[in-house]
């Protein structure tokens, strides 16, 4: 969709959200911005979505950036069956970064929920431009036209291609999109099904475009180095050393610019900082990495990082055993209900560790700087995998002073985000570097640079205490989330989103928050948030279950209450109808409660987050050396219909892994600001040979379609810990599972 | 720099290079073949799996020096035709990201090359110097069986 031009637009504005809960406004393409014209010759363009080629194919464009969660072929198969083509017919075009693609954010499982209705009145849209084209054509009435596999076809069984029509068609009204009708979804053809993902073909013949892979003319290679001691800045390094060296064709240092890190979306506020360093340019990748081995450089570590995670432990269990905070949510009775001898009483000190991203494709970007030279502009031009790439404007203006207009980003294929590409670090590196170097530059992080500069998941730790009265009922529910915060806000993924169940179904609940200030950048990482508070929260809720010595499973259903939501008309918070559905299913699925030889047994666990409900049940084996194997996972899914099934598959099953890979052994320590991993070896991804059975099921309600990229997640951890505690009588109350002495088999 | 002669993918080349530069980057910057991935540079994750001489090593920690014998990249490995690992890995849909997928089919490829029908335990040990950040591996398992398949019903109709 490169060629795409766009005459016509017209913007609205729309509220969304990115990465971890902010909220700010940016403009998307209104309905039926057509462009008439013709694009190029055979081509016709009946919105910025869909263009029809003279052989019949029709090109859908793919708006939002593809990290592996599938919306390149998610969102063109929505388009593609309202417009009434066949799937073999389209090829999907990845659109260029442009106001007239709306927001091309992707984050926060949003993509589907949020693009779901565009995609369906730009397909409808095309769809009747189509068929008052085929009227005109044929000469019959438009009441008896349907569009039907790329065809639009006459009750008489006459039909003509869509191919036949383009010409007519771009010259139709653009038709009012509040006078659209939708599809039946008894009558879909492409949503629902298993599609594989377009650029599979691509990428098992090594021909994917990733970041990493641009090559540009004039192009050199550039590692960058910063401060292993997080915010200090370089003073001086061993330049004639380095400079001498086989292949490197320049080296300088990089001053450290925090206004880099400037937006008007309060999510990326004080991010995309330029830390300081010193850049080496060379003329391949491998110089420049062989000359950052050889690098020595002078530190000013005045305003470095001393984050020490050995220290927060400490003051974390300081501040559980002192008790208060700031409240969130207030109960005047809990203490009296925690002393009352009639009830039981349990408490946990839970604690979860940071975790870095590791993309299986490191941080990259090409950037190539044109400076001003008499009444023309500067310009800069940017290649790069990322989560929100319109963002990087931001930054380059920031940081060069270059209008958004003169900015052109080139939107790669991602090698995984997970939260870490909405964050553009790397972007005002290579741009700096590339303004520095006068030429243009691939900016390639080693895996160390990307561990050690990440945003990481904010490691924390909850205090619990908890009660059950004489009848086994939850009495009370005292929760103290102990975490961290920037001098000026909390963390994304650091306390709570306030829909959080149990605590937003419950009248006896207290919860409150200390919050510390670091400097270790942290960010959102799959399921901010969730990814901790799900571990900690569906633990204690098995805490209390053992306590009232009840069956986990009756004890969950009735902790849920009467069926309904909690905040009607708020689909970001808990509905206690679908919650048991999704628990009820997996029970069944699962076969709750089934007999099982000693050392194995159940675990369950349940939440709700990015508007979807969820239910695990992990079947664990334990043995005596602590060896733990995860059988099977049975997963019950309600997130409305389901788009593409191969799709929401592949989301579950990598979130299900994903999940295990971190709780048995990831974890980023901070020792005196420096952050103590290097490289894999001492920050473990999952193996295949661990991979569980994972079983999954999807109630399709009537609800809109939500997405799945994270709320998978969540529950794994809990589910298993929870099976652990069953199967050995061992609660786990701290990640990672290897600090334990638990081994992933 | 040193002179070495290549045969890559059934084409030879003379690259200049230090005699250290691991054949990663050889492949990917010289050569333009950057279907092979970067992933950690010290042979932990397997995204830049290549054959030489038909064994799966990781060329970021293969030194170009020590390169005796033809490479085989994932460019050149289902040529004309896909390979049935390939095919296989479309049929099920296996890649999210794509990143690591390069590696992990050439690590396959490598195992059914030897072992035309490996059970779960021949696939844990072959598949396990390869890294899945987005979890991949029920659908990799899967498709391996079925690459196997392929394999063998094209023999027996050969």
């Amino acid at each position: 969709m490169s060629k795409m031009m766009m005459n016509r637009r017209e913007l609205l504005k729309v509220t969304a959200m990115v990465g971890g809960g902010a909220m700010f406004n940016l403009a998307i393409a209104q309905d039926g911005t057509a462009d008439p014209d013709t694009i190029e010759d055979g081509v016709k363009s009946l919105n910025v979505f869909v263009q029809i080629e003279a052989n019949g194919k029709i090109r859908i464009a793919a708006s939002l950036p593809e990290m592996g969660q599938g919306v390149k072929t998610a969102l063109p198969m929505i388009i593609a069956e309202e417009l009434g083509a066949r799937w073999e017919d389209v090829i999907v075009e990845q659109a260029p970064v442009d106001d007239a693609f709306g927001v091309q954010a992707a984050g926060g499982s949003w993509s589907i929920a949020r693009n779901q209705d565009t995609m369906r009145r730009m397909g409808a849209s095309a769809r009747e431009m189509l068929i008052s084209a085929a009227a005109l054509h044929m000469e019959v009435e438009r009441e008896d036209l349907r569009a039907v596999d790329s065809r639009v076809v006459h009750t008489s069984g006459r039909s003509r291609s869509f191919a036949e029509l383009a010409s007519l068609a771009v010259n139709q009204p653009v038709p009012d999109p509040e006078t659209l009708q939708y599809k039946d979804p008894n009558n879909y053809t492409i949503l629902g099904k298993k599609i594989p993902g377009v650029d599979n073909l691509a990428i098992v013949t090594g021909n994917a475009d990733f970041g990493i892979d641009v090559t540009i003319p004039n192009m050199r290679y550039a590692t960058y180095t910063k401060c292993p001691e997080i915010g200090g800045t370089a003073v001086s390094f061993n330049e004639a050393e380095i400079k001498n060296l086989p292949g490197v064709v320049d080296a300088f240092i990089v001053e450290p610019n925090n206004a880099a890190g400037n937006s008007n979306i309060p999510f990326f506020k004080e991010m995309a900082v330029l830390r300081g360093g010193v850049a080496i340019v060379a003329e391949d990748t491998w110089s420049a990495i062989a000359a950052k081995r050889r690098l020595r450089v002078k530190w000013d570590q005045a305003q470095a990082s001393k984050d020490d995670w050995q220290d927060m432990i400490e003051w974390a269990n300081g501040v559980a055993q002192a008790g208060g905070g700031e409240l969130v949510k207030d109960n005047a009775d809990i203490d009296a209900v925690l002393n009352d001898p009639n009830n039981k009483t349990v408490e946990g000190f839970y604690q979860f560790p940071y975790l870095a991203h590791v993309c299986m494709e490191p941080m990259n970007c090409v950037a190539d700087y044109q400076p001003a030279s008499g009444d023309v502009p500067a310009k800069l031009n940017l290649w790069m995998g990322s989560q929100f790439p319109g963002q990087a404007k931001e930054v380059a203006y920031n940081l060069l002073g270059v209008a958004p207009d003169d900015v052109e980003i080139k939107l790669m294929r991602l090698g995984g985000g997970f939260g870490r590409r909405g964050v553009h670090d790397f972007a005002a590196e290579a741009m700096m570097i590339a303004k520095q170097a006068g030429v243009p530059v691939k900016l390639t992080w080693t895996r160390p640079d990307d561990i050690h500069s990440d945003f990481y998941r904010v490691g924390g730790f909850q205090n619990m205490k908890g009660a059950v009265n004489g009848n086994g009922q939850l009495a009370a529910w005292d929760q103290h989330y102990i975490g961290f915060k920037t001098p000026t806000r909390d963390i994304s993924g650091a306390g709570f989103f306030g829909n959080e169940f149990p605590l937003v179904a419950m009248d006896n609940a207290r919860v409150s928050k200390s919050m510390k200030a670091i400097k270790t950048p942290c960010g959102a990482w799959r399921a901010p948030g969730s990814n901790s508070n799900a571990f900690v929260e569906q633990s204690f809720i098995h805490e209390l279950a053992v306590l009232a010595g009840r069956d986990h499973l009756e004890f969950l259903l009735e902790l849920l209450g009467d069926d309904r939501w909690i905040v009607e008309g708020n689909a970001d918070i808990v509905n206690t109808g679908r919650a048991r559905g999704v628990i009820n299913l997996a029970a069944a699925e699962a076969n709750w409660g089934k007999k099982l030889p000693a050392g194995t047994a159940q675990g369950l666990a349940f939440y709700f987050c990015h508007a979807a409900h969820v239910a695990e049940i992990a079947e664990v084996s334990v043995d005596s050396k602590r060896n733990f194997q995860v059988n099977k996972v049975t997963v019950a899914v309600d997130v409305g219909p389901i788009v593409n099934r191969s799709g929401a598959l592949s989301q579950v099953e990598g979130s299900i892994v994903d999940g295990l890979s971190a709780m048995a052994g990831q974890k980023i320590t901070m020792a005196n600001g420096r952050i103590e991993q290097d490289n894999f070896h001492q920050y473990p991804v999952m193996r295949i040979s661990a991979t569980p059975e994972i079983d999954v099921h999807f109630i399709e309600s009537d609800f809109p379609s939500t997405g799945l990229g994270e709320p998978a997640l969540p529950p794994l951890a809990p589910a298993v810990t929870n099976a652990i505690f069953a199967a050995t009588g061992e609660r786990i109350r701290s990640m990672p599972l290897s600090d334990l002495g638990y081994n992933l088999t | 720099m040193t002179s070495y002669a290549l045969e890559i993918n059934s084409q030879k080349y003379n690259v200049e290079a230090e005699p250290d530069t691991p054949l990663l980057w050889i492949l990917r910057d010289q050569l333009g073949l950057t279907g092979t991935k970067y992933g950690c540079g010290i042979a932990q994750c397997g995204a830049c799996t290549v054959h030489i001489s038909g064994q799966a090593v990781r060329a970021c920690s293969f030194p170009v020096s020590g390169v005796q014998g033809p490479v085989t990249t994932v460019e050149g490995l289902g040529t004309p035709q896909l390979h049935p690992v390939q095919e296989a890995w479309v049929a099920n849909d296996v890649p999210q990201c794509g990143y690591c997928q390069a590696g992990q089919i050439m690590s396959a490829a490598a195992l059914l090359a030897t072992n035309a029908q490996p059970s779960d335990a021949d696939i844990d040990s072959a598949m396990a110097g390869n890294y899945c950040r987005c979890g991949t591996y029920p659908r990799i398992r899967k498709a391996i069986h079925d690459a196997a398949h392929i394999l063998a019903t094209s023999k027996a109709n050969s």
